[in-house]
């Protein structure tokens, strides 16, 4: 055996409720990005991106159902990232 | 004499989550040049999105989600010892990611019959702007196709490995990982798809 403990199962019924969600902020994010929203566009549609990441990676992933160590270390990847493309705008924004 | 093998499922899970991890960030390294230049060549990053097909990116879009749907139902058909249902949903997001690349074939021959690829005498006459826009487009989605490649052709086997049995709902965790990987192919077209196609 290689787990000791019975792994959590996702049905597929959950499964297919997610992916609902997911084309439905697609469709949203397509319809936000045809109204004339200026730059409010861009955080309007990586605000929804984020949000399909999350049910993606969630979901999908498992990640909801694992335990603290993957999720801090999503947390910490992800806040590399953030550092890494915001200090670098402290740089770029002020050229 | 035939010793117990030593399998480790959490290791095998944690390995696999670290090298997302440097997936997210290389990705990441091109979005922060998208960032970066598309701060300095607004017009020109404008000009060049509008060249991209909305309706071949949505498509691509939904695609993809499709084919996250089919992988993870994959994990749970394999948890349940269906294997026949597991080398069905595996096909079915091959058969997408096949879908993927067609489309993206699609894509770029016609843009490279329209003279729009890196150095194209048309892009080296024009404004650098463009140039830049381009070759991260080209870059960009070209990394991503061969990591949707690359998925395809790991999912592809993870199947033949569930068909002969050495992949079963007592040890699976191959096809975990398989399907993680697919998953980051997913989620990095999630961004792809409203920075280049979308917001421009």
């Amino acid at each position: 055996m290689t787990h000791e403990h019975a792994p959590h199962i996702i049905g597929y019924g959950k499964l297919t409720a997610v992916w609902l969600a997911l084309l439905a902020l697609t469709v949203l994010t397509v319809w936000i990005t045809r109204l004339d929203l200026g730059v409010n566009r861009v955080w309007g549609a990586l605000a929804i991106a984020s949000a399909k990441s999350g049910l993606v990676i969630a979901f999908f992933m498992h990640m909801k159902y694992e335990g603290w160590l993957l999720r801090w270390l999503l947390f910490v990847a992800l806040l590399t990232l953030a550092i890494f493309i915001g200090f670098t705008f402290f740089d770029v924004l002020y050229r | 004499m035939n010793h117990a093998v030593h399998k480790d499922y959490a290791g095998a899970k944690l390995g696999m989550w670290l090298f997302l991890f440097t997936e997210l960030l290389l990705f990441g390294g091109l979005f922060l040049l998208y960032a970066a230049y598309l701060s300095r060549y607004p017009h020109e990053f404008t000009a060049g999105g509008r060249e991209l097909d909305v309706v071949f990116g949505t498509a691509n879009t939904v695609i993809l989600l499709t084919s996250s749907l089919l992988a993870a139902m994959a994990v749970t058909a394999i948890q349940r010892d269906a294997r026949g249902r597991t080398m069905l949903l595996l096909g079915g997001t091959v058969l997408c990611a096949a879908l993927f690349m067609l489309i993206k074939y699609l894509e770029w021959s016609a843009k490279i019959r329209h003279g729009i690829y890196p150095n194209s005498p048309g892009l080296a006459a024009g404004p650098p702007g463009e140039s830049v826009f381009f070759s991260l487009y080209y870059l960009t989605t070209g990394l991503h196709g061969m990591h949707v490649l690359v998925g395809g052709a790991l999912l592809t086997w993870v199947a033949s490995r569930v068909r002969s049995g050495a992949i079963h709902g007592g040890d699976y965790v191959l096809l975990e990982n398989g399907a993680l990987y697919w998953h980051l192919v997913d989620l990095i077209w999630i961004f792809i798809f409203p920075l280049y196609y979308l917001i421009l």
